[in-house]
C-alpha cells in the first residue's frame, strides 16, 4: 500500500526523529511510504486560535497536496483530529467552491498513526523491541475527537522487553491545548503539574504518546524539573528493534 | 464572509453577573495561588466526577437517553415562540400571571414591583442561577428588600459576602472550617445565631443552618425561584433541589414569583422522563433527584395563592438567532461539564466572572453579552473535550470556543484596523505555510534557535513564548528537519 506521510509541522521542523521513525515502521511492514514536499500544516494553530481566515489557504494545501493518495498517516492526533472535524468547516467558510467537499473526502483517508496500523494495516505487532518501562498518557484529541481507545495500548503491549505501566488519571488533559498553554500559562502549568505527578508515580522511564505537541509540553516540564524521565513519541518506540539496540 | 455578531439584548455591564471585571488569566492566575481553593474544589469535583461515573454507568440506555435530550431541547429552541404562547395560555389559565422581561433590568423591576404590591420587605429564595444572573438580590436590596437565600450552600455564600463559583454548588470553594467562620460571624447579625461552641462537624454546621432557615421560612409571606423546567401543554413549572429548603419556599409563603430563562420550556409532560433521569445522575451523581417540586398555577387554599412567572430573554433571543449559539440555549444547568473541566478544577468558578463558570459558561455567557465583552472566556479551556463527554445534552462546548475564538477574532478584525501582534504573526505564519519554499527557508531560519540551547534543550524564550520557558524547557531544534533529511537521503519530493 502507498501511504503519503503527513509529518505535520511541528515533527518537521522541531521532532524530525518522530517523522523518521513513523517511515522506518511503515517500510518495515511492507508499504511503501511517500513524503510528498509540498505539505506544510494543517492549520489546527490558526482554528484553535481564532483565526480560521488564515487556516484557508493551508487547508487548500493540504486537499491539494494529499488528494492524490490512498492514504495519508500524521504521527499526530490532534492534526488529524483537525483535518477529521475542522477542515471541511473552514473550507466552506472561506475556501474557494468545491474546497469543502474535496477536505471531507481527503479528511476520510487520513489516519492517526495507531488508527493507520490496527484499523487499516491490520497489524498490532509490529515486530518492535524497547526494553524499557514505559507509561502511556492518552493524549485528548486521539481519546476524545478521533476515538482510538486503546489502539496504542494494544500496539504498545506487543512490543518486545516493554514493561507497560498504567499512568494514573491518564485521561486529564497534560495542560499543552496550543496557544493554551501561552495566553493561559499558569493553568496550563497547574495542569502540567498534576500530569507529571502521575508520570512520577509510576517510576517509567519514558512517557510516551502519539502527539509530538503534548510530548513537547510534558518533555518541557520533565526536563525544567530534572525528572530524569523521558518522552518519546508512539512512533520511535514502534519503530525501534532488537538490532538497534 | 463577515460575521454578523448581531447585539444581544441583555443589560448592560453593572448590572446582574454575567461580566466579570477582569480577564480569566488574570483572575485564575490569583486563584491558582491559593491552595484551599485548590484543596477544595479538587476534592469536591473529584468526588462528584467518580460519583457521577458510577451512576451513570449503571444506566443502560444512557446514550440513548442523552440523544432523547439534545433532541427535545433542539426540538424547543426550534418552536420557542409558539410553546411560550402556549405556556402563557397553561399558567394564566391555572391561575398565574406572566411577565416578559426584555433583560435583568427589566426582570428586576418586575420583581421589585410585585414584592412591593404584598407589602413585604423580605422575601425569601430558592436557589436559582437566572437570579444570580440579574442580580436580583442586589435591585431588591436597593428597594429596600431583604432577600434571604436559603439553599444551604447560597446562604454560606449570602451570608459570607461572597459570590457562587459554581451553578450547583455555588460554596464549593468553601470547606467545612471556613463555613463554622462564616456561621459564627455573620448568621447573628441577620437572624438566629448559632451556638458559640459550634464545631464544623457538618450536622452541627446544618443544624445550626436549619433552625436559623426555620425562622425565614415561617416569616416569609413572598418567596423567588428560579424554574428547571417549564411544560408547555400543562403550564407547569418544576423546581429540582436536594434539600427540601426549595419546597418550604414553594409551599409556605403567600406569593409565589419564578424568574425562569426563556430556553427552560419542554413541550409535554412526558418529556419531563428524559430530563429527570439525566439531570439528577449529571449532577449531583444521584439516581433520583430528592425533592422535585411541581407547581401549576394556583390551588386554592393550598400553597401560595398567587404566583408569577417572569420570562427572561436577557441575551438568549440574540443567541438563539445564532445558528450555532443556539446549542448552548439546550443546557440544563447540570454542572457536568465544569466537575469535569480541567481548567475549572484549577482555577474555581470566580475566574469566569460570569455567575456561570466552567466550559458552558466559557461559551452561554458570550453568547448572551457578545463575545466582546465576554473575549477572554472563549480561550479558558485547553480543547480536551471532557465537557462534550459529559454534557447529558451533548452540547458540542469545545466546537462553541473554537467558534467564539473565531468570531473574537473577526470582531476585532473589524473593530481595530492596526492588527495586534497575534494577528501579524498568525497572518505571518499562514503565509509562510501556504508555501512550500517559504516554509523551509523559515524552517532553515528557525535554527537560530540551536544559538539559544544547552544540552538539547532552551531555558528561555522571549514574548510571546516566556509564558511557555516559565515552566517548561523547550526543545532545540534539530540540525537539520525531516524535509531537508528526506531530500538528502531520497531525493526532493515524490
Amino acid at each position: 500500500m502507498r501511504i503519503a506521510l503527513f509529518a505535520t509541522c511541528l515533527a518537521d521542523t522541531l521532532f524530525p526523529d518522530v517523522a523518521k521513525a513513523t517511515v522506518t515502521l511503515l517500510e518495515r511492514l511492507g508499504h511503501e511510504v511517500a513524503f510528498p514536499a509540498g505539505q506544510t500544516c494543517c492549520g489546527q494553530m490558526h482554528v484553535n486560535t481564532g483565526y480560521q481566515r488564515e487556516a484557508a489557504p493551508l487547508v487548500e494545501r493540504y486537499v491539494e497536496v494529499f488528494a492524490p493518495y490512498d492514504a495519508v498517516v500524521a504521527p499526530s492526533g490532534s492534526c488529524t483530529g483537525c483535518v477529521r472535524h475542522q477542515h471541511a468547516q473552514v473550507a466552506q467558510r472561506y475556501g474557494p467552491p468545491g474546497l469543502a467537499e474535496q477536505a471531507r473526502a481527503v479528511a476520510a483517508r487520513t489516519y492517526e498513526l495507531s488508527e493507520l496500523l490496527v484499523d487499516v494495516l491490520g497489524v498490532e505487532d509490529v515486530g518492535a523491541a524497547y526494553p524499557h518501562r514505559v507509561t502511556y498518557h492518552p493524549t485528548c484529541h486521539s481519546l476524545r475527537l478521533l476515538e482510538v481507545g486503546d489502539r496504542p495500548l494494544r500496539l504498545l503491549r506487543h512490543v518486545k522487553g516493554l514493561e507497560l505501566v498504567e499512568l494514573p488519571d491518564a485521561e486529564q488533559c497534560c495542560g499543552f491545548g496550543g496557544t493554551f498553554a501561552l495566553k493561559n500559562a499558569d493553568t496550563s502549568t497547574a495542569m502540567l503539574a498534576d500530569k507529571m505527578r502521575h508520570v512520577l508515580s509510576t517510576r517509567a522511564e519514558v512517557c510516551t504518546a502519539g502527539d509530538a505537541s503534548c510530548l513537547m509540553h510534558l518533555g518541557g516540564g520533565l526536563s525544567r524539573l530534572r525528572t530524569g524521565v523521558r518522552t518519546v513519541h508512539l512512533a520511535e518506540i514502534l519503530a525501534s528493534t532488537q538490532e538497534q539496540r | 464572509m463577515s460575521v454578523d455578531l448581531g447585539m444581544p439584548v441583555t443589560a448592560p455591564r453593572g448590572v446582574g453577573h454575567l461580566r466579570g471585571e477582569e480577564s480569566f488569566p488574570v483572575a485564575a492566575r490569583r486563584a491558582l495561588a491559593d491552595p484551599q481553593l485548590r484543596r477544595n474544589i479538587g476534592k469536591a469535583t473529584g468526588t462528584i466526577r467518580d460519583k457521577r461515573l458510577r451512576v451513570v454507568g449503571e444506566v443502560p440506555d444512557w446514550e440513548q437517553l442523552r440523544t432523547a435530550g439534545k433532541a427535545v431541547k433542539a426540538d424547543v429552541l426550534a418552536r420557542l415562540p409558539e410553546l411560550l404562547e402556549q405556556l402563557e395560555q397553561a399558567f394564566t389559565a391555572a391561575g398565574g400571571q406572566v411577565h416578559w422581561a426584555r433583560d435583568a433590568n427589566d426582570a428586576n423591576r418586575i420583581v421589585t414591583e410585585l414584592v412591593q404590591a404584598t407589602g413585604a420587605d423580605e422575601v425569601v429564595k430558592v436557589k436559582s442561577m437566572a437570579t444570580q444572573e440579574i442580580g436580583l438580590n442586589e435591585a431588591l436590596e436597593a428597594a429596600g428588600i431583604a432577600a434571604w437565600e436559603t439553599d444551604l450552600a447560597e446562604l454560606i455564600v449570602q451570608l459570607g459576602h461572597d459570590r457562587p463559583s459554581h451553578i450547583l454548588v455555588p460554596a464549593i470553594h468553601r470547606n467545612r472550617a471556613e463555613i463554622r467562620e462564616i456561621f459564627l460571624r455573620e448568621m447573628g447579625a441577620v437572624g438566629r445565631a448559632p451556638d458559640p461552641d459550634l464545631t464544623d462537624e457538618p450536622a452541627r454546621l446544618a443544624n445550626a443552618a436549619r433552625l436559623h432557615l426555620r425562622e425565614k421560612f415561617l416569616a416569609a409571606r413572598v418567596a423567588v425561584s428560579g424554574a428547571n423546567f417549564a411544560v408547555a401543554e400543562t403550564g407547569t413549572l418544576s423546581v429540582v433541589e436536594s434539600e427540601g429548603n426549595g419546597r418550604m419556599c414553594l409551599t409556605l409563603p403567600q406569593t409565589l414569583i419564578t424568574v425562569m430563562g426563556v430556553e427552560k420550556l419542554v413541550p409535554t409532560w412526558r418529556d419531563l422522563e428524559v430530563f429527570l433521569q439525566l439531570l439528577p445522575r449529571s449532577s449531583t451523581g444521584e439516581r433520583m433527584n430528592p425533592y422535585t417540586s411541581m407547581w401549576t398555577g394556583v390551588t386554592p387554599g393550598d400553597g401560595p395563592q398567587e404566583v408569577h412567572l417572569v420570562l427572561l430573554d436577557n441575551g438568549r433571543t440574540a443567541a438563539l438567532a445564532d445558528e450555532i449559539g443556539r446549542e448552548a440555549l439546550q443546557c440544563i444547568k447540570c454542572s457536568a461539564c465544569m466537575n469535569v473541566c480541567p481548567v475549572y478544577e484549577r482555577t474555581g468558578g470566580h475566574a469566569y466572572g460570569s455567575v456561570y463558570p466552567g466550559p458552558i459558561g466559557a461559551v452561554l455567557s458570550p453568547y448572551l453579552t457578545g463575545v466582546q465583552d465576554n473575549a477572554s472566556l472563549p480561550y479558558a479551556s485547553s480543547l480536551c473535550g471532557a465537557c462534550l463527554e459529559a454534557c447529558p445534552v451533548k452540547i458540542d462546548l469545545p466546537s462553541m470556543l473554537v467558534e467564539l475564538r473565531h468570531r473574537h477574532v473577526e470582531a476585532d478584525r473589524d473593530e481595530h484596523a492596526l492588527p495586534t501582534a497575534e494577528r501579524v504573526a498568525m497572518a505571518a505564519a499562514s503565509w509562510v505555510m501556504a508555501d512550500p519554499a517559504r516554509y523551509a527557508a523559515a524552517q532553515r531560519g528557525s535554527r537560530v534557535g540551536r544559538l539559544l540551547a544547552r544540552r538539547g534543550r532552551i531555558g528561555r524564550l522571549p514574548w510571546p513564548l516566556s509564558g511557555w520557558t516559565s515552566a517548561r524547557d523547550a526543545p532545540a531544534p534539530p540540525a537539520e528537519t525531516f524535509r531537508a533529511f528526506w531530500a538528502r537521503t531520497r531525493g526532493p519530493g515524490s
